[in-house]
């Protein structure tokens, strides 16, 4: 057990440090950095201004190790944007993109899982092909044509929810719903097959052999073993609402991480752009840990061997 | 005697069509080992499952007579069917390693069935099942409690499994190869405990199995089932005296039965497999393996007497070998 | 039964339906999707108030006609998801036939490949590329095939370890067959049927995708008619003429859902189960 979470640690750490070097070649694809952010009307004095604030004049080796070195020790750069410490500006919009992702992530798992208990209980049934297609309905939609269609219908005409921004809290919830579409099918489909395989196993048998109540077997009995590849799967899934939440805080006007992100490859500013891909890159990856340890803790037989 | 369990035509067929099980019928007496004895496929946990009503979806049951003491069992819902199962009627399998739900601890998994079927604390429920553990053989019953399935060895699984199924005192368990699963030295404890445990609390026991050898050793009345029906059905005595159907004979020919075999007689072995049974089957459903088949097989098996208590479902004269001979 | 045969029938309708208005467009549509007219901005379609049957969809807010830019639009998102596919399953099949074939060190690469390609945030980076690269159908078509590969490599791993250990390749390697033999005509036929399933979720993704980039102005340059860059355009006019966005829109979702209900009509005739 202690093996093989060190293993996945070394791995982690070894992705972290390719999504570095990623992250890096990303921002330089454009050729010369200082062009593009001095603007179209800057002399060439402007560029070689810029070129020297920016270190960028220097060979791109020296620039990936010094960029590296520093964001080991949690130094982000400076936006030149904002005139701030990148790891300031993403601290302080944090707190939406992950208030987004969370309630996201509780929305899309309080609809998944009973949909997939229901449609593994009634599995071949109208019940679950059923299901099946209204899964296939909500992944088909693009999240920013729901998010647009909600803001006209819930936010214009009916007037029941704030079109944009989160200065109440009310203002979260078309958001993350509309995130949490896009998480919803793949969990939902994972929650059915393990309940299938579940409820078809020796151990329901034997608590239906007990005199047990249906409901007792299958939210006791058989979800509990299902939820573990849940899990595993919802922490991931998070890390994609995370990356995917840029859409939804574009639509919505919710200055997150994510609208940042976007801000700032709108205007070049690369340092935060590199910046931001590595964090999610990290957070994701922290997530996968977190799994596994969630699962060693939820399976007594991972736990205790 | 009024017997705990009785069933009468038993029917159980699949959504595929196939007749699994055909029109069985047994009784079986408080005190008393039924065995339903028969090889894989014929139809013998299918038949328990139906008893208990534990039926995968697909599947349906049919019965003339499906009676627990005075219950009419077919008369029952699910709702009040699962009230009597694990307490009055308990039940346990041939999956000891499968069989026990890996997330929960023993202790759990046993103290739920009695707080299911009674009004007790679950810290009295766990005393109790501390008493069945070591009442089942296995020392260390509290530390046991708090373990996992994955802990314990397959022959400790099965006491579990056996405990579990005492937790409400039942007066009728059915146990279904209860010892295929396991080693030989194992297989023997399970038994020798299976025959304590109902000689001291009285139970009727159904047990399946498709060893002749437990069969030898526990019956009181043994039924042979073969390709859904119960094709000859006698006391364990008469059956290993006398045993009559030629599917019956073909079998203990298979198996040396200490004291039943003669010990020069060469072993037999039975050629051919089960046949698949579909709604249109008509006859006897051994013919095509039989020795003895006739084209009147194909059309009927007639049941008949053998002696009192000993039936059998076959066109053979219950003297058969002797009278052809004659 | 039924409703799924149904399923798999409309979702082939569907997808038959868009790629032949695509194909068709030049010819069927009514109107140059590019020629602008500023005094026909914004007219509704035919059957609202003030619709015209000159421009059955209306016209956008530069007086283009609505319809012909729908039926362009299925050009590019047909074309970018198809191109997407093949890029994204050339390299993801590839990766995953050799981690599933060769097994140890290949295999730890593979597998690395993978984890880290599934950390890096997808839409961001695809931002990312477009925006500093510069954009164009070539770049964002690159871009996706480049992340979207993740998929058929895992799917292409599993399967070929599962028919790895099978007899028949064990008959071609006896028989002296050279490794790219048995990879290219023993392995990949027998795990084709798996792949198919996994380009049709990833041909729904990419398409979806596109729309996500172009609607936020990092994906197919305007003034070229992607029907995410149609919702775009469309954003700032929406409260007063919600089908500038519906219609795109509707369109979108009718296609990813064809080309999702066709991906599961192959998935239960081909046999491949819930693997992918």
């Amino acid at each position: 057990m202690l093996q093989f979470l060190l293993r996945r640690a070394l791995l982690a750490v070894l992705v972290c440090l390719t999504v570095l070097v990623v992250a890096f070649v990303l921002t330089r694809l454009s050729g010369d950095l200082a062009i593009s952010i001095a603007g179209p009307q800057a002399t060439a004095e402007d560029i070689a201004t810029i070129r020297q604030n920016y270190g960028l004049d220097r060979p791109l080796v020296v620039q990936f190790f010094d960029w590296a070195a520093h964001a080991a020790q949690g130094d982000l750069g400076r936006s030149y944007l904002y005139h701030a410490p990148v790891a300031g500006l993403i601290a302080d919009r944090l707190p939406i993109t992950l208030t987004l992702g969370l309630s996201g992530l509780a929305i899309a798992l309080l609809v998944a899982i009973p949909l997939g208990i229901l449609a593994a209980m009634y599995e071949a049934t109208f019940v679950d092909r059923a299901i099946g297609i209204v899964a296939l309905i909500g992944q088909a939609m693009p999240s920013f044509w729901i998010g647009l269609v909600l803001i006209i219908v819930l936010g214009l005409k009916l007037q029941w929810l704030p079109i944009s921004g989160v200065d109440t809290w009310e203002g979260y919830i078309m958001p993350a719903v509309v995130l949490a579409f896009s998480a919803i099918p793949a969990l939902m489909r994972l929650t059915r097959a393990g309940m299938i395989d579940a409820l078809a196993s020796d151990y329901i048998r034997t608590a239906r052999a007990k005199g047990l109540r249906p409901g007792r077997i299958v939210l006791k009995h058989a979800l509990r073993n299902a939820a573990m590849p849940v899990v595993s799967v919802a922490a991931v899934q998070l890390g994609f609402m995370l990356g995917g939440s840029i859409v939804i805080e574009a639509v919505f006007a919710l200055h997150g991480v994510g609208y940042l992100a976007w801000e700032s490859i709108s205007k070049n500013d690369f340092p935060v752009v590199q910046a931001v891909v590595l964090f999610l890159a990290v957070v994701y990856i922290g997530l996968t840990l977190l799994a596994d340890m969630m699962n060693a803790v939820l399976d007594p037989r991972l736990r205790t061997a | 005697m009024k017997p705990v369990l009785e069933v009468a035509n038993l029917r159980v067929s699949f959504a595929s069509g196939t007749r699994a099980v055909r029109g069985i019928s047994l009784a079986v007496q408080r005190g008393e080992t039924h065995c339903l004895v028969g090889e894989s496929g014929c139809g013998k946990s299918v038949s328990s499952l139906a008893i208990m009503n534990l039926l995968a979806r697909g599947a349906t049951r049919s019965a003339d007579i499906l009676r627990f003491h005075d219950t009419d069992l077919l008369k029952l819902t699910e709702r009040q069917m699962a009230q009597l199962r694990g307490d009055k009627l308990a039940m346990i399998f041939q999956e000891p390693m499968t069989s026990l739900n890996p997330a929960y601890t023993i202790g759990s998994q046993m103290a739920e069935a009695l707080t299911r079927h009674r009004r007790i604390s679950r810290a009295k429920a766990l005393d109790r099942a501390a008493e069945l553990l070591e009442r089942v053989g296995i020392t260390a019953p509290g530390m046991r409690l708090a373990q996992y399935p994955h802990q314990l060895s397959g022959g400790l699984r099965q006491r579990v499994m056996i405990a579990m199924a005492l937790m409400c005192d039942p007066e009728l368990l059915i146990a279904d190869e209860p010892t295929t699963a396991l080693d030989v030295t194992v297989q023997a404890q399970i038994l020798r405990l299976l025959q304590t445990l109902q000689r001291e609390l009285g139970l009727a026991l159904l047990l399946i199995t498709h060893d002749l050898g437990i069969v030898a050793r526990m019956a009181q009345r043994v039924s042979v089932m073969y390709a859904g029906e119960v094709v000859e059905s006698a006391s364990a005595e008469a059956l290993f005296a006398r045993p009559t159907h030629p599917y019956t004979r073909g079998l203990l020919e298979c198996i040396p039965i200490p004291g039943a075999s003669r010990r020069d007689a060469p072993l037999g072995s039975i050629p051919g497999v089960v046949p698949r049974i579909g709604p249109d089957f008509k006859g006897c459903g051994f013919r095509d393996r039989c020795a003895h088949a006739a084209p009147i097989c194909a059309e009927m098996a007639p049941l008949q007497h053998a002696a009192p208590n000993h039936d059998y479902l076959c066109r053979l004269p219950p003297d058969w070998p002797e009278a052809a001979a004659a | 039964m039924s409703l799924r045969h149904f399923a798999t029938g409309l979702g082939l309708l569907i997808v038959g339906i868009v790629l032949v208005a695509g194909l068709l467009a030049p010819y069927i549509a009514p109107h140059d999707p590019f020629a602008q007219d500023l005094m026909k901005r914004m007219i509704p379609p035919e059957w609202m108030d003030g619709g015209s049957a000159l421009y059955p969809f209306g016209t956008d807010q530069l007086g283009r006609d609505y319809l012909s830019r729908l039926l362009y639009g299925a050009r590019i998102s047909l074309l970018i998801g198809t191109l997407a596919v093949v890029t994204s399953g050339l390299i993801g099949i590839t990766l995953g036939i050799l981690g599933g074939y060769f097994g140890g060190r290949v295999d730890d690469v593979v597998m690395f490949a993978i984890t880290c390609r599934l950390s890096i945030p997808l839409i961001l980076v695809a931002l990312t590329v477009v925006a500093f690269v510069g954009s164009s159908l070539t770049v964002v078509v690159l871009t996706l095939g480049l992340l979207l590969w993740d998929r058929f490599a895992v799917v292409a791993r599993t399967t070929t370890m599962q028919v790895r250990t099978l007899d028949y390749i064990a008959a071609a390697q006896a028989a002296g067959a050279s490794r790219l033999h048995i990879l290219t005509r023993e392995v990949l036929p027998n795990i084709l049927s798996h792949l198919v399933v996994v380009a049709t979720l990833e041909m729904a993704l990419a398409i979806l995708l596109e729309a996500a980039l172009s609607f936020l102005g990092l994906g197919v340059p305007p003034p070229l008619p992607s029907w995410g860059l149609m919702i775009a355009e469309g954003k700032d006019y929406m409260f007063f003429s919600p089908w500038v966005i519906m219609i795109p829109g509707i369109a979108l979702f009718v296609l990813v859902l064809g080309i999702n209900l066709l991906g599961d009509g192959l998935r239960d005739m081909l046999g491949t189960g819930r693997r992918v």
